[in-house]
């Protein structure tokens, strides 16, 4: 869109919207500078939920460490939980018993799932359906008693231990994930016939804030942003923890087949697609689930070897990455948390230039961004 | 490809300015260089199609005690490897040059490091405090950063 | 109302002595404070129905907890809004901040002065009644956006442009939407509106069915004015997810309430406008009303009229449940490059069908087949 300046002179406006703002999907602040309706500018202001999680890292021991990777990505806790444990097993090269594997797998894609449909529903709500949000909370409301069942936790789960997770799965747990799937399964259709391909919602995301291939990349885009352009990179596939290899699915990426690659829609609908390879994933580790323990042998007060790690898990925002550095002692030296949204939200000046104010919005709720992830 | 071939390929074409590779205890590798020549490796880290590290996935400023560094985690998302390189930097001034117009993820994550440790990326495009406010005294993930008892009156 | 008033004087003798002014007046007022009460009746309990066809679509309970089944949810909530605090910011325009809900409350109540609510049920039937809707509904306008600009707050400012601009583009359509209705009857009243549908043929004597064009013309009209009145999925002035909540983001307590009312009132104007218009209003098919004695033959047609505005408005919240929002150039390029010219083009081919059919609809032009 272009702007004429010859016509009548207009005068820029300025407007904050957030922190507190119903679609910045938390504590973000936009300082938008626009010519009407057009944004000419959208600089995104962080830090207003900035904790000093890496700063408290430093002074706690690894294993204490665990609940405030709870508080990282309330939305995911279960993936962060466990990409902290993946980290200091990585760093201490500790084994982990086949069972906790399986159930840190089984844990991280239901978190996946429960968080894209967060990501889902808010995102319709952004666009003024707000329907379909509450049919996403209804579903999400059934993972939660999952991992009610599982933990005793319905949002910061605090599962994973260094060397394995809290307990094992309760009796009856595995069979009613397995309820849950045959539930869930079909509710996406569904999503999909109410929403995802309603007229009006295509147009409001089709060509919106095109990001191409080569951009995503220099961008540093990960997980479902990256996918969007159509970039089939995955870590579970591509750079395989865990016992990911041992399952069958695939990388779901964008196609442009409502309108340019790269747009908020693709982006959208890879997290719908991904629902479904969770769904697989999930349904392929409770039928493999060997018998075993669950917890390695890891002593409470336990002191990693001198060394650094870096440990990247695909979490539903992206690419969650650890870098660790131990000097020996109880404590980390420094640990730096590298998280999807951080990231993501690098690109967003550039993507929202010229954009509408209600696309600023669908720029946001396309990246799915979660503000303790972006403040730590 | 390997971290001892990389290096020796830097090595080879850099020089001194790339000092070691730090490879004990590390995943990945660290190649340290020297802090001044950063701009220069890492843009041939990136545009040499043996190497082509397209993407950066981290940079994290540490503080080792004795002495600062940055460290960048590099991936190649054409060869699938992945690479560390390491700048060390004086306590004192602790500066160096940005990479922000070689792989523009790095923006966010400088002004990152520059607020919470203080370090100085030169020729930045726009570096400013990201997580704290504008006038924050002090960069709190210095390990001798002492807290402040009061911000603007209010008890911390 | 004056004939009304002569007619009352000479049943009742007792108001002999009173001047024909004052009991004109006294009438005008009783007949006013009846519409307010039906128009707030509808409104508190249109806001129950909402809430609960909104739980229903969206798998949940809705309110359930003030009354029987929630149902005195709209008294709680109508207690509430007028007891609550009244803030008006200190860098608003207070006069105008004052004003605005007056007007937007007003232009929407004041419509409901020519609803043909039955055979002999209408506050005023002006001969230009459908002008008369459409001039009063702007109002609306003005109260937006004095309410967007005194507000001082710049979500609201854009709020109240994004109505001025919506509300002034998509009365063309509207109005060019409402003429076939207009030009079959051959009067603006909309008491001859409603007649013109009536007769013999039933449902088949609606306007809706009269002949494609004005089948064609429900559909845009009903469209049009749900943006015209902004509803969900064109409901842009006030997109909560926005521009937080647009143009009435600094209103509390009863000044908010007033718009809150105004948007029910406006909805309701919609549908009766649609029944009215198109789909035969207070008619009850293959029946003649006024046959029936005076009382019986208003409430069956005031039932029957309720009827079908009520379904309107039924649908109207189904769509708002269920569409998402256009963006705002969207919004625009819909009203201008499609309606306003497919009205326009609408409105040619039923004033051709009636020029060359004599006026007749298809189903009288099948009757006439059968004799």
């Amino acid at each position: 869109m272009t702007i004429r300046t010859d016509a009548l002179p207009t005068q820029e406006m300025t407007i904050n919207m957030g922190p507190q703002h119903p679609s910045t999907h938390g504590v973000l602040r936009v300082i938008l500078t626009t010519d009407g309706e057009v944004v000419t500018r959208a600089v995104p202001d962080m830090g207003y939920l900035h904790r000093g999680l890496e700063k408290i890292g430093e002074r706690v021991t690894y294993a204490q460490y665990m609940p405030f990777t709870d508080r990282l990505d309330y939305l995911a806790a279960m993936n962060c939980n466990c990409a902290w444990a993946w980290t200091v097993e990585k760093l201490a090269k500790i084994e982990v018993p086949a069972r906790a594997e399986y159930l840190r797998v089984i844990v991280c894609e239901l978190n996946r799932i429960s968080s894209h449909l967060i990501a889902f529903g808010s995102y319709t709500a952004d666009m003024g359906a707000f329907t379909p949000f509450l049919y996403a909370i209804r579903e999400r409301e059934r993972v939660n008693d999952l991992f009610e069942m599982l933990c005793g936790n319905r949002l910061t789960y605090n599962y994973a231990r260094v060397g394995g997770v809290s307990g094992d799965a309760p009796p009856g747990f595995l069979e009613k994930t397995k309820e849950f799937l045959d539930y869930f399964e079909p509710k996406l259709d569904e999503y999909n016939n109410l929403i995802s391909y309603n007229k009006i919602f295509v147009h409001r995301l089709a060509n919106v804030a095109v990001i191409p291939a080569e951009e995503a990349v220099a961008y540093g885009l990960t997980g479902p942003n990256l996918r969007g352009s159509g970039v089939p990179f995955d870590l579970r596939k591509d750079e395989p923890y865990s016992v990911y290899p041992k399952f069958d699915f695939k990388v779901c990426v964008g196609t442009g087949e409502r309108g340019t690659l790269g747009d908020c829609f693709d982006r959208y609908m890879v997290r719908i697609n991904e629902m479904r390879e969770s769904v697989k994933i999930v349904r392929q580790a409770v039928a493999q689930i060997p018998d075993g323990p669950v917890r390695a042998k890891v002593p409470r007060l336990f002191k990693p070897p001198v060394g650094e790690a870096y440990f990247r898990s695909e979490c539903p925002r992206g690419e969650t990455g650890i870098y660790l550095i131990s000097d020996g002692t109880v404590n980390p030296l420094r640990l730096k948390i590298r998280t999807g949204s951080f990231v993501t939200m690098n690109i967003f000046e550039k993507v929202t230039r010229g954009l509408m104010i209600a696309d600023v919005v669908a720029v946001i709720g396309s990246f799915d961004i979660i503000l303790p992830e972006i403040d730590r | 490809m390997e971290a001892q071939v990389l290096f020796d390929t830097l090595k080879g074409k850099f020089g001194d300015a790339v000092v070691e590779l730090q490879g004990e205890g590390c995943s990945p590798a660290f190649v340290v260089v020297a802090p001044a020549s950063v701009q220069e490796i890492a843009r041939f880290l990136r545009d040499d199609p043996a190497l082509s590290f397209d993407s950066l996935m981290c940079l994290s400023g540490v503080d080792y005690k004795e002495k600062f560094a940055v460290a960048y985690h590099l991936h190649s998302m054409k060869h699938r490897h992945a690479i560390g390189m390491k700048a060390f930097l004086p306590r004192e001034t602790p500066s160096l040059p940005t990479v922000d117009d070689v792989w523009p993820a790095a923006n966010f994550h400088e002004r990152e490091a520059f607020d919470l440790f203080g370090i100085v990326f030169e020729g930045s495009k726009d570096l400013r405090r990201i997580l704290l406010p504008e006038d924050w005294e002090g960069h709190p993930l210095r390990k001798d950063y002492k807290y402040p008892d009061f911000y603007h009156g209010i008890k911390v | 109302m004056e004939a009304l008033a002569i007619s009352l004087v000479n049943a009742v003798p007792l108001l002999a002595g009173v001047p024909l002014w004052t009991v004109t007046l006294l009438l005008m007022v009783a007949v006013a404070a009846v519409i307010l009460v039906f128009a707030l009746t509808f409104e508190g309990v249109g806001s129950l129905v909402l809430r609960k066809v909104a739980g229903d679509i969206q798998a949940r309970i809705g309110p359930n907890r003030v009354g029987p089944n929630g149902m005195l949810q709209f008294l709680a909530d109508g207690v509430k809004l007028v007891l609550k605090e009244d803030i008006i910011p200190a860098n608003a325009d207070r006069l105008l901040f004052k004003l605005a809900p007056y007007f937007v409350f007003v232009g929407s109540f004041a419509a409901f002065v020519v609803v043909p609510f039955g055979v002999g049920l209408i506050a005023a039937d002006l001969n230009i009644g459908i002008y008369y809707v459409m001039a009063v509904t702007s109002l609306v306008v003005i109260g937006v956006l004095l309410a967007g600009w005194a507000s001082n707050n710049k979500w609201a400012l854009l709020g109240g442009m994004r109505a001025a601009a919506q509300i002034v583009s998509y009365e063309i359509p509207v109005g060019m939407a409402l003429i076939p209705a207009v030009l079959i009857a051959g009067s603006l009243s909309l008491q001859d509106i409603v007649r013109s549908q009536g007769g013999l043929l039933g449902i088949f004597g609606w306007n809706l069915f009269h002949n494609p064009f004005t089948f064609f013309s429900f559909f845009l009209y009903f469209t049009a004015a749900q943006a015209e009145t902004n509803q969900t999925p064109f409901d842009l002035p006030e997109a909560e997810s926005e521009l937080v909540s647009g143009y009435n983001v600094e209103y509390s307590g009863i000044r908010f309430g007033l718009f809150f009312l105004a948007e029910f009132g406006d909805m309701f104007i919609v549908a009766a406008l649609a029944t009215a218009c198109f789909l035969g209003g207070w008619n009850v098919p293959f029946f003649h009303v006024g046959t029936l004695p005076w009382i019986w033959g208003n409430l069956l047609s005031l039932g029957v009229f309720l009827t079908k505005a009520f379904a309107m408005v039924l649908i109207m919240m189904w769509v708002r449940w269920t569409l998402p929002r256009l963006r705002v150039d969207q919004l625009m390029r819909m009203s201008w490059k499609y309606l306003v010219p497919l009205t326009f083009v609408n409105l040619l081919g039923v004033s051709l069908w009636l020029l060359v059919f004599r006026g007749k609809g298809i189903p009288g032009m099948i009757a006439s087949l059968f004799g």
